[in-house]
Order: structure tokens, then sequence, then C-alpha cells
């Protein structure tokens, strides 16, 4: 296949980037779509230019380090798989492809198509845990738990903070990723004793880090590679309003 | 008054208050509906309508126990406030919006979200515009062509039947269902109202609602424009 | 070099408790004023740095992803293993300790595997109490599973992302601690080298992986949790960026390196697409529960699948292993494999892969249950592959996957460079010459909640404290040594791309020592990777500068070390001369083509000192003793 590829080049965080035209030749539709630019940075670099920086890792949908944003949707045309599952059997010859790095403030682009979402490391630190200390724990079958809530704990606990929410979003917010993690550990008996505190800490963490609002538009959802629902949202809004009216404040350090 | 200050500051404190809001101007939005069906009741005998004296009623409710007109009033100021925080909330959450994502994508590809939840904003300042000239036209009749304290029936049969204005009335209702529609389903994850039944009737419900009050509205206008309605 | 494994005295069951015991001390308010360093945050680095957190120390922790979450663990899919015996099918911690000595054919240390026995009880406790969702029963008992062929249900899973579960649980412990500030965080920093001043490790050389700056980092311990090499093979269900150079330099610095060629080839992967193709996909061993493995009798027959008939196809592990058949053990499975497609029977279009086949599956059970069985892996498999297992037959190849061989550590995992420590899959302690499935998580999290924080403390009471900053003079030389080999490889202007040398590389050790290796193929190795280094330094092509995010900067780094490392593992295995595990080789094969172990000259670990690029490295060796496992023969007909 023959591609005309579209890609975001940003030379560093202040730099200005713009969008610069690449055809590619021999593009096997078995190929990834990480394998494929592979393949341009190949043929880029023995025009001796600089290859397109562009995160990833694992390459099988798990780790969350790549993402980028595919004609308009994070990770590309299929559903509920990352960049680098997406195969490019998906397109055809001649087709033209736009790829752009996830885009907010709190995202800011390091190069190319690669962004810093440390944002969401210090969202989990604000309060997504667990308060256990390695090797105070009791017998692991001590605390039985429903079937049915650990299933709803582990699809919330399967984010893997690519951070396709926040890109998708229209608003930047990354509710979703918050209240994913929020639910995850709110499903569990384990997470109740600081149930409400999470909360409060989570949005707070989240505002702070310059994410923007939910309106509730569920472009998350769609684009989600692990299919988390919306439906975590009302959870966590839930929580906030009860931590707020029982007048917990956010802790900060 | 404090925690809902503090409530108010976070992100998902603004949408709460939007959804409380939104909820109070919803069932204000009801009652409306309800109440302009009455142009659809025979003329009293004395020359008056019962529209007429529905809206003597409502400001005549309470007296003499409180001051003529303090109900409305009461309720007035309520709305009143119900629309400053809705719109107030509106606005930050917009510019934090914008301050979120201050570069768009080169292709973006809108369809993963739905139209109504797009246009909630515009649709929004929409609704808002026709308000205005809404209070305008049959409240205090500035923008009326020949408005009679009192005689409500008889301003809204004359108002209505300019076709451009029960043309922008229709336009205007169908922008404020569409923005009912998201609305009310939206409110359920707001307040995280939800569990699987809910989940499963909250969009046909959402839907159902605004296509009654959609019809509820615009059977007025229609029925003026189609003369089933006259002076 | 000096090789002390200092395992304690007494009856096997009681060492670890004797051993903690004796340790000494540090007053909790001391703690503090201790700075270790922790480099990696898989399971076992995230761990240790978390715990020690806890305990007080002042930890600095490293990353060369942009968050901790993002390390290798998180791909694990099947399991972990622990002898809960909450089946009551008769596990105990004597019977996971054996199947591991066992499993690990008898190139472990007994000690530390009956340790690691132990330890699983904790790892489970702590991880549920820490909000990790395994599977459970309607009754909200934890669920358990039977894997890799044991005889018991003892691994716990959390659907097929077990890695991940237990890594989130680790990178949340970890979040908290730097929220208290117990723990600095250094994310897009990869490690560069080791400082040593005075025969102990005392900090680390680093560079930015977006500014590009090179400085050090002092502390009074360094702990080291970065994972295994499997990436030599340039192809592997490793993710992208594992590499070796953080034990790599450790061992120019004169740690030893102990049994790099016990590599793990896991049977059940995805075959190779293409010469464009950058990584392979494993498919969870559990496929092979209902599937059944077979080839076309006729070497190059290239009818569809559907089309050959039952009497041409060679359901070959059922016809060699009447008992274990498509369980068979996985290098057991995965040579079979090779020698098949060596000998033109590979099916798929580039003839490399052999079928794993659900048909009778579908037929016994019903689509209905191989969908709740297997759902989510057909998924993933068409869309890597585009075919519809439900109606053609998967392909399935091997793949390196996991590497025994590490850094050598005694019983408290410290290197024999006092002060360096090696945790997890970075070390070379636990698994012998091959790893049961399901132990590797099990691993990691025991020497990072459980082991090391403790033996670090050990360490540090009668350690140097401070008196060490950047500016020391050996620091200062590290760093100048780093710097001058990132000008070395931007310098060398070449034709050629790191990728293209890495693969090149990959090529030549996976057919010499890969799944089998021979005396002839290994020398042959040892001679052509010199040659293809000294091509790479010459002819190497690394555009862009030193100073901001540059990928192939840090691919051409790490492929550097490949090319020393590679060496060292084709010397390991041709001097290894016998088989055992999944170090195969071919001139030492039992009758029924099993490996066969030579326990009278190789009863021992090989550890291997570096001696410079080029030079023949030597071989020291730790003797092994077995005392409650006896020395015997697998044996899977």
């Amino acid at each position: 296949m023959k591609l005309k590829l579209h890609i975001w080049r940003q030379a560093s965080p202040q730099a200005k980037g713009e969008f610069k035209a690449y055809d590619l030749d021999g593009v096997s539709p078995h190929m990834s779509f990480l394998d494929m630019l592979d393949l341009l940075n190949e043929q880029i670099l023995h025009e001796g230019g600089e290859p397109v920086a562009f995160e990833h890792d694992c390459r099988e949908g798990i780790c969350g380090t790549c993402g980028m944003v595919i004609n308009g949707i994070a990770h590309g045309p299929e559903k509920l798989i990352t960049a680098c599952q997406l195969h490019m059997r998906t397109f055809n010859d001649g087709d033209e492809i736009w790829i752009e790095p996830w885009r907010a403030a709190a995202f800011p682009v390091m190069k190319d198509l690669v962004v810093e979402r440390a944002a969401f490391d210090r969202i989990i630190q604000s309060g997504g845990y667990i308060s256990v200390r390695s090797g105070s724990a009791q017998d692991a079958n001590a605390i039985p738990i429903p079937k049915e809530d650990a299933d709803r704990a582990f699809d919330a606990a399967a984010c893997i903070g690519c951070g396709a929410c926040v890109a998708a979003c229209p608003n930047a917010s990354a509710m979703l990723f918050t209240a994913a993690k929020a639910a995850h550990l709110s499903y569990l008996p384990q997470g109740q004793t600081e149930r409400l505190q999470r909360a409060a800490n989570m949005v707070t963490a989240h505002d702070e880090e310059g994410f923007g609002n939910c309106t509730n538009h569920g472009a998350c959802q769609e684009v989600c590679p692990k299919g988390i629902s919306v439906d975590y949202i009302g959870r966590l809004n839930r929580d906030l309003l009860k931590a707020t009216l029982s007048g917990v404040e956010v802790s900060t350090r | 008054m404090r925690r809902v200050l503090t409530l108010y500051r976070s992100s998902v404190g603004k949408k709460i208050m939007m959804a409380i809001s939104g909820l109070i101007l919803f069932g204000f939005i009801v009652a409306h509906m309800v109440g302009n069906l009455k142009a659809f009741q025979s003329p009293n005998g004395d020359g008056t309508h019962p529209l007429d004296t529905y809206a003597e009623f409502l400001r005549e409710v309470g007296y003499p126990l409180v001051p003529e007109g303090g109900i409305l009033w009461a309720f007035r100021l309520v709305l009143l406030a119900a629309v400053g925080v809705h719109i107030i909330a509106a606005i930050q959450l917009w510019s934090g919006a914008r301050t979120a994502r201050p570069s768009r994508y080169r292709k973006e590809d809108s369809q993963v979200f739905s139209y109504a939840s797009r246009t909630m904003r515009w649709g929004g300042v929409i609704v808002a515009a026709f308000v205005v000239y809404h209070i305008l036209h049959f409240t205090t009749g500035h923008v009326h062509p020949d408005f009679e304290y009192g005689r409500v029936y008889d301003n809204l049969v004359v108002g209505f039947q300019n076709p451009l204005v029960a043309g922008f009335y229709i336009v205007a209702v169908g922008a404020l269902c569409l923005h009912l529609y998201h609305g009310l389903w939206s409110v359920f994850t707001t307040l995280g109202v939800q569990n699987r039944k809910i989940d499963r009737i909250r969009r046909p419900l959402a839907a159902g609602i605004s296509v009654v009050l959609f019809v509820g509205f615009v059977s007025v206008p229609l029925a003026v424009l189609t003369r089933i309605l006259t002076l | 070099m000096e090789l002390d494994a200092k395992i304690p005295d007494g009856p096997i069951a009681e060492k670890w408790t004797r051993r903690q015991f004796e340790m000494k001390l540090i007053n909790p308010s001391n703690k503090r004023k201790y700075k270790v360093i922790v480099v990696g945050t898989g399971l076992a680095g995230g761990a240790a740095a978390a715990t020690m957190g806890e305990l007080g120390y002042d930890v600095h922790c490293f990353t060369y992803h942009d968050s901790p979450r993002r390390a290798h663990s998180i791909s694990a899919q099947g399991g972990i293993n622990a002898a809960k015996n909450y089946q009551g099918d008769g596990d105990s911690v004597f019977r996971l300790f054996y199947d591991t000595v066992k499993g690990g054919d008898f190139r472990s240390r007994e000690a530390n595997v009956y340790r690691l026995a132990e330890l699983s009880l904790n790892i489970i406790d702590q991880a549920v109490a820490q909000g990790v969702p395994f599977a459970r029963e309607y009754g909200g008992l934890l669920d358990n599973r039977s894997f890799g062929g044991a005889q018991v249900s003892r691994t716990f899973y959390a659907r097929g992302q077990t890695g991940q579960q237990l890594l989130l649980g680790c990178y949340q412990a970890l979040e908290r601690q730097i929220h208290e500030g117990a723990v600095k965080m250094y994310n897009r920093h990869e490690m560069m080298d080791v400082v040593i001043v005075d025969g102990r490790a005392r900090g680390i050389v680093t560079r930015h992986l977006v500014t590009g700056k090179i400085e050090a980092h002092m502390a009074d311990a360094v702990v080291l949790g970065t994972g295994g090499y499997s990436n030599v093979f340039f192809l592997s269900t490793n993710a992208k960026a594992c590499n070796v150079t953080s034990i790599w330099r450790a061992a120019k610095r004169g740690a030893g390196f102990a049994n790099p060629c016990f590599t793990q080839i896991h049977p059940t992967c995805i075959p190779q697409s293409g010469e464009y193709q950058s990584k392979l996909t494993l498919m969870s061993e559990s496929l092979r529960n209902d599937g059944r493995i077979w080839v076309p009798k006729k070497a190059g027959d290239d009818r569809r699948a559907g089309d050959i008939p039952e009497s041409e196809r060679d359901y070959y592990l059922e016809r060699l292993y009447p008992s274990f058949g498509n369980l068979s053990p996985r290098d057991i499975a995965s040579r079979r494999a090779k020698e098949l497609v060596d000998a033109g029977h590979g099916v798929g279009p580039l003839n490399n892969g052999v079928y794993l086949d659900f048909r009778d599956a579908i037929q016994r059970l019903g689509k209905g249950k191989v969908q709740e069985r297997y759902g989510n892996l057909f998924q993933m498999y068409e869309k890597i592959t585009g075919e519809d297992p439900y109606s053609v037959p998967m392909r399935i190849f091997p793949a390196p996957h996991y590497t025994m061989g590490g850094l050598w550590v005694d019983y408290d995992l410290m290197t024999n460079i006092p002060g360096l420590f090696a945790i997890g899959e970075a070390n070379f302690s636990d698994h012998g010459a091959n790893r049961l499935g399901a132990s590797a998580l099990m691993q990691g999290l025991a020497d990072g909640y459980f082991i090391l924080p403790l033996t670090v403390g050990n360490y540090l009471a009668e350690a140097p404290r401070g008196g060490v900053d950047p500016d020391h003079p050996a620091a200062r030389d590290v760093i100048a040594e780093t710097t001058a080999l990132q000008e070395r490889l931007l310098a060398a202007n070449g034709k050629r791309s790191v990728d293209s040398f890495h693969m090149e590389l990959g090529r030549i050790v996976w057919d010499h020592c890969g799944m089998a290796r021979n005396d002839s193929g290994l020398k042959e190795a040892l001679k052509r990777i010199p040659e293809l280094r000294e091509e790479f330094w010459r002819d190497v092509k690394v555009p862009g500068s030193g100073a901001d995010l540059n990928q192939s900067l840090e691919k051409a780094g790490r492929v550097a070390d490949f090319m020393e490392f590679a060496e060292i593992m084709c010397w390991d295995a041709l001097t290894r001369d016998e088989s055992c595990g999944a170090h195969y080789r071919e001139e030492h094969v039992t009758e029924e083509g099993e490996a066969k172990r030579d326990d009278e000259n190789f009863l021992h670990g090989a550890v291997w000192e570096f001696k410079g690029a080029g030079e023949e490295p030597v071989r020291h060796e730790e003797p092994l003793h077995f005392e409650h496992v006896p020395l015997s023969q697998r044996s899977y007909k």
C-alpha cells in the first residue's frame, strides 16, 4: 500500500509545531500502525531527516504508553484498541492519514507525538490507593467480596492510563481516568474507609492539573481502549457530593 | 453554606450546581407547558379567557396572607437565581474547557459524541436569548405590537399570528428540548443517581419527556397559525 | 571474584526467619538519613521503593518511562502462584518449593526458592489488601486455576491481566509514598552506569530523556530492578524499551553476571508476519488446555488447514507425549515446534508457525463455551492477524519471553559489589534453568515487598553513610565516560539504522543461541558478534543531538550494550556443555530427545566476570547443593 501521511512535528515543548507531509510506499496490510511508523522513520533516517518521535512500549495494548490522534480519533478508527493494536488492513491504498499528539493543556507536547502525562500520576498521588503497609495485611480470604462487586471493580481497574479519554474529550477532561480509579477502589470493602476523602482529593487534584470539566459528552467512553464506562463518573460525582456535604476537607500534604 | 461553596469550587461541584439549577428550571418549564395548554379551553362567559384567569390566580395566590404577587415574585426570584447559577456555572465550565484545550485538532471526528451534547452551549445561548425576547414579548409587552396587560390569551393569539414570531418560537422551543434531552440524560450521571434499571430507561425517558414538552409547547403557536385558536 | 551466597544455617524452613533475626537494625528515626536508589518501577523495583519509603528510608526511584506504571510487569497475563492451598488440593509451601526447584532443572539455590515459596503467602494477602481485583468465586472467595502443567490449582489471576493489576497495586503504593514525600520519583531518567566508590556502589549516572542532561545521583545503596534481556533477540515478547543496559553496565563495573544463557522461549506466540515486524505478541498458555497443536505430515504442504484431511495431520505433541500431550512443558513444546518448522512443516504465509486448532474443542464444548473461556484471546488474535480463530486454526510459534539469568546475588539479593542489589528478573536467583508459569510475578513481589527492604537495612547498618556527592571524582569520571560514549554514537554518522543492527544481532543470537544450541553454532556466533559490533560502531547512524529527546540515541546506547552482552551469553552457552531446562545443547540429549543434564560437571551457577569488549570473559562457579529435592531427570512421557 501507498499512503500519504500528515504528521505533527514539533521540535521541543517550546517550539511551534506544524504538520509535515510524507509519502510512504511499501506498507503491508499486516503491519501494525506502529510498524508502519517504524518503516517511515527508517525512510526519514535514510533521507537524512530526524525520525518522528512517538511513545510506545509493550505494543500489545496494555502498558498505555502509545497514543496519538489518528484521523481525528484517539487511537484511530477501530474501537477498543490502542494505536499499537491498530493494523494497516483498516486503511486502504492511497489513504491520507492525519496523525496528531494528544492535545490538552495538562499534557504538554514534549516532541512530535510525545506528550507528558505526569498529571495522571499526581491525580493518583492525591488518593488513588488504599493505605496499607507492606506486611500488615490479613489473610486474603478473610474478606469475601461478592463476585459481582469484584467484577465491576475490575472493569474500572482495567484503565491503562493512556490518556485517550482526555484527548477525545471536547473539554480535555480527565474525569473518566479519575473516576475509574475511584470506582475501582470504591467497589471493594478495603476501599471504604478512605472513600469520601479519596473522592474529594482526587477531584481537587484533577482540577488543579488544568484538565477541563466533564459535561457528559461520552466521547471518552467511545475511544477508551478498555471500554471503561462513564457510569463510573456518576459514582464519583455522588461520592464527591456526599464528601462535601458531610464536611470532608481536601487533604494535602 | 461554606460546604456549598467548597462544592462549587470543584469542577464536579459546578456540574452538580448546574444539574440542580437545571432541574429547578425543568420543573418550571413543565408547569409552564401545562399552563399554556389552558389556551385550548373555551372562553369564560364574561369575555375573558381561562388563561387570563390562571394568570390572575398566579398573581393573587396567597393574598392576603402575603402581599399581592408575593408568591409569584418568590417563584420568580428562585427562577432568576437558578438561571444565574446555571449560566455562570456554564460560562465558568466553558472557559475552563477552553483553557484545558488551547489548541484544537486539525482533523476532528465528532461522530463519537451526540449532536445534542455538542450543542449544549450554543443551544443554551439561543435559549437564553429567546427567554429575554419571550419576557419582553409576553410578560412586559415591550416588543409586542398590541399588548394589553392582563389579557393573556389575546396577547398570545395576536403575538403568534405573526408567522415569523411563531416560527422563532418553534425553533427556540426545539433548541430548548434538545438542550433538555441531553440535560435530562446527563443529570443522572452528574448527581450519581444510577443503577442498572435507571441506566436502561434514562435515555428513552429523557427523549420522551423532551418530545412531550416540544409537542405541548408548539401546539399553541401551531393552533394559532392554523386558526384553531382565534381571538 | 568472591561468591559467598551467605545462606543461613539451620533447617530449610527456618532459614529466612533466622536470617531476619540475625539482621542488624537501624533505629526508626535514623532511617531517613539513609539514601537508597532504586532503578526500575516494575513489580520488584516499585514494591521495593514503596516499602522502603514506608519504612522511612530516603528513597530515590528512577524509571525511563513517563510514569512508573508503564513498567513491563504490566504485560504479564496468566497469574501468580502462591501456596495458599485454598483449594484444599494438597498444596503446601514445600510442594511449591519442590515444583520450582524441579521445574528449574536443579540449577537454582534451594534456600532462595524455599523462601520464595514461603513468602508467596504474604504476597496474595498484600495484593488483596491493596485492592487488586483477583478473580473470585460466587461465594466471594478467591478463585484459583492450574497453570503451566502444575498438578495443583495454586495460581491466582485477574482475568488475563494479572501483571497489570499487581503492578497497579504496587504503583499506587509507590505513588502514596511519593505523596508522603518518602520517595522522590525521577521519570524519564535512564540509568547509564553505576558509580563505585571504595569498592561500594554509591550512586548512578542518569540521562534525562527529554533534556539530555547527564548527571550523577549518589546514595548509600543502589538497587537494580530493571528486568530481563530477552530483547537481545530483537524479536521477543518483551516491551520495546526493555534492555540489558543497567545490569550490563553493573557487570562491566565488576558485578558477576550469572547464567546468561538461561533464556526462556514461550511456545504460544503469534508468528512473525514480515521482516518489518518489531515485536512478537504472546497468547496465554491457557489456550493449550483446549487447543490441539498440529502440522501437516507432508513437508511443504501449502493447502489450507481445512483442506488437509485428518489422516495427513500430525498432532505431534499428542503423539510424542501421550500423557501430557498439548500441555507438555514450555521448553519441550517450543523445541518440537521449531524442529518441525525447520524441517519444512511450518504453516502460514511465511511457513513459520504451527497450528493451534480449536475445531475439536468447538465441536465438543460448543462455540459459546469456547468463547467464554478464550473470547478475549481470540479477539486479540483476530485484531493482529485478521483471521478468525473460530473458523481457521490459530498459528503459533515460540518466542523469547523471559530470562532466568541475571546479576549474581547472594541470599540477601546483593551482588558481589557491596551496596549493589539486584531484584526481580534482573537477578538470577530463583528459577534455575527454566521458570515455571506464574512464578515471575511471585518472585518480583517477594523480592520487592518482603526481602530487599530488610536486607538493604542490614547492609546499611554497617555501611558508610553519606560523604559522597555528585562532584566526587568517581562520579565525575563516570559522567565523562557516559558522555564520551554518547558522543561516539552520535559521531559515527554511518549509513545503517540502529534497528537494522539490532535485527541482525537478534538473528545471530536466535539462530545460534536460541531454542537449540551446539558447539559449532555458538563458535560461529562468537565470531560474528564481534564483527557486527565493530561494524556497528563504524557504520551506525544516530541522527539529532544528545541535548533533547532523541529516541534513536536511546536505542543506540541499549543496542551497543546488547552487542557486548550477546557475546557473554554465547560464552555461557558454549561452556555449559550440558543440556538443562531451557538450555538445550544438541550434543546432550537423552534417547527420547530431551535435555540431558550433567550434574557431575555442571551442578553450579556460572558467573561471568567481564574483562573488556572482545576479551574472553572469566567464568566462576557457585556450587549448588540439593538436600531436599533429590536430583532426578525430568520426564513427561
